[in-house]
């Protein structure tokens, strides 16, 4: 039951084998035995999961159900989620039960699926290990020494662990490829715009995605089905026909041009993770696919831009915890001004206060040019890259870290470092293209690697299509750390 | 570019953060490494070149000027920090 897809669990359900309710239940012993070592979910409300279970079971007997139906997924606590803790990872927001639903949570529970609990990540999204969680670290299910990545750490783990058949995760700079790249799972950054960011806590509004994280493409596809569709609560969400995610996942592969960045291909990635990837890029070559070297010369300018543009947007953005509607509020204080800088300086981890300080000061006057619009000047050079590389091939690939996971604590005290692991992934984010992450083996140490397949905008059935041909002709998606 | 004690003291008042001396300094050294790396960006001539502020060149949305929310202030109000009549509590501002 836990090494289950989501096809085999639906299966299940609707030939009465198992119910929701049993199902559910499983899942929160397995939680509640073995989350207290991993540290992945920040918030098991079993009366909640439950109470969703029975209402799945009675859809299920309506024979009203759909592909999701009586399914659990572990919410990344990011989503506001009505009567539930919804905590993003911080002190900031320890005590704030959402009195409302985000797009994202809304659609999953329309179709039935259970919310199994709210998943760990790094506070407000910022970070590549879960170690800015104001609830601690998560530990890698493969090798309990290593970070999950971040910032949807704990959803990886989730995953990996076997603790949730599915997760959803959110993307701003690799968020959701990195964490799945290093706890060996598939996940999916779709093209900005597909999924609601209505009710997620926003990060960088012009770089976050939400999408899903699953054992394999075939199951990120059914998510997607979920996840995705039109909001108008949220500015900036896409009007388009609703499509099947899934529709080309049995197309065979011949013919494929595959590009390879030389950008990517160069120094800083690691021996490891280079001779998995050399080794995923001759299956696809007997897949039939052909590789093709391209080049995206303003690629390693991508985390430079990234940190001038991601916090510049947050400093915007976390503007609105003031400890005065919802949040934390300090103790004492004496004025207004105050109250604010004491609540803010209390309520927000060392990681977000250093985001908000830069994109404080590159939006502040005088710096505004020099940083902020040189920053946008060349996230358009960027794209104009990514535009010239599709010429000549159908898909990109190339590794989704420069190295498997890394011991927690090694880099937590150096910004820098843990920056740079998300050198392949922020490009995407930046371009709004959809990028994914599958494992396709194991480095140092039996860590996992991760694939990064890039695909042009709205080209996610191509790549889930892509994912699985590899899925069915290997089995690194099906092997499991428990 | 050079920042200083005082550049990280005045854009902490700016964010509305309280920093004290220490974490000032502290903060500093981190954040004048990472303005290294943003100063790379500077290499590339982009005097040509228009900034791209968006993902998707999409136009704002209008939608009919209707009224879509209801009225949930008690609800919204349960979850703050100190409310009275209705109204959010903060420290006296106007004299």
């Amino acid at each position: 039951m836990f090494n289950a897809s989501l096809k085999q669990l639906s299966l299940q359900l609707a030939e009465k084998k198992i119910s929701s309710t049993e199902l559910t239940t499983e899942f929160l012993k397995r939680i509640k035995a073995l989350n207290p070592e991993y540290n992945a979910f920040i918030t098991v409300n079993e009366e909640l999961s439950l109470a969703q279970a029975q209402a799945a079971d009675k859809m299920i007997a309506a024979g009203q159900a759909g592909p999701l139906t009586g399914i659990p997924i572990a919410q990344k606590d990011i989503f506001c989620t009505k009567g539930w803790l919804t905590t993003c990872g911080s002190k900031m927001l320890s005590n704030f039960v959402s009195p409302y639903d985000a797009g994202v949570i809304e659609r999953f529970n329309q179709a039935g699926a259970i919310n199994i609990g709210k998943t760990n990540m790094d506070e407000f999204a910022m970070g590549s290990s879960n170690e800015t969680s104001f609830y601690g670290p998560v530990k890698n299910p493969w090798d309990h020494a290593a970070v999950p990545g971040g910032s949807s750490g704990g959803a990886a783990c989730a995953v990996a662990a076997r603790l949730a058949p599915a997760a959803t995760g959110t993307d701003t700079g690799g968020s959701i490829r990195q964490p799945a790249a290093l706890c060996g799972i598939s996940g999916i950054k779709p093209t900005y715009g597909l999924v609601s960011r209505y009710g997620m806590i926003a990060f960088a509004s012009s770089l976050d995605q939400g999408g899903p994280m699953a054992k394999s493409a075939e199951d990120l596809a059914l998510l997607l089905n979920v996840m995705t569709g039109f909001d108008p609560r949220d500015s900036t969400s896409l009007q388009r026909d609703v499509e099947d995610y899934a529709r080309d996942l049995q197309k065979p592969l011949a013919g494929l041009r595959i590009g390879l960045p030389k950008e990517y291909f160069a120094e800083g990635m690691s021996k490891d993770v280079e001779s998995a990837i050399e080794k995923a890029l001759d299956e696809y070559r007997k897949l039939g696919a052909q590789t093709v070297e391209v080049s995206l010369p303003n690629a390693p300018l991508a985390i430079p831009v990234y940190y001038v543009l991601a916090p510049a947007e947050a400093s915007s953005n976390l503007s609105r915890f003031d400890g005065v509607r919802y949040g934390h509020r300090a103790k004492s204080y004496g004025d207004l001004a105050d109250m604010y800088r004491k609540s803010r300086a209390e309520g927000f981890g060392a990681e977000v206060k250093r985001r908000i300080l830069i994109g404080t000061y590159v939006l502040s006057h005088g710096y505004y040019d020099a940083y902020y619009i040189k920053a946008q000047k060349l996230r358009r050079l960027i794209a104009q890259d990514f535009a010239e590389a599709y010429k000549q091939c159908d898909i990109i690939m190339g590794p989704t870290t420069p190295t498997v996971a890394f011991n927690l604590g090694e880099k937590s005290g150096d910004p820098i470092q843990m920056y740079l692991s998300d050198i392949y992934t922020s490009a995407a984010n930046l371009t709004g293209m959809p990028a994914m992450s599958i494992p396709v083996g194991f480095g140092d140490k039996n860590r996992p690697v991760g694939l990064h397949i890039i695909g042009n905008y709205f080209s996610e059935a191509q790549m889930l299509n892509v994912a699985h041909q590899y899925q069915l002709a290997t089995d690194w998606h099906l092997q499991s750390p428990v | 570019m050079t920042l200083s004690v005082s550049d990280v003291k005045r854009v902490a008042d700016l964010a509305y953060i309280e920093i004290d001396e220490d974490e000032a300094k502290e903060t500093l050294i981190q954040l004048s490494g990472i303005f290294n790396l943003i100063e790379t960006m500077q290499a590339v001539d982009t005097s040509t070149v228009e900034p791209m502020s968006h993902a998707q060149s999409v136009v704002q949305r209008l939608r009919e000027d209707a009224v879509t929310e209801t009225d949930q202030r008690e609800l919204y109000q349960s979850i703050a920090p100190q409310v009275e009549a209705g109204l959010y509590l903060v420290p006296q501002v106007i004299e």
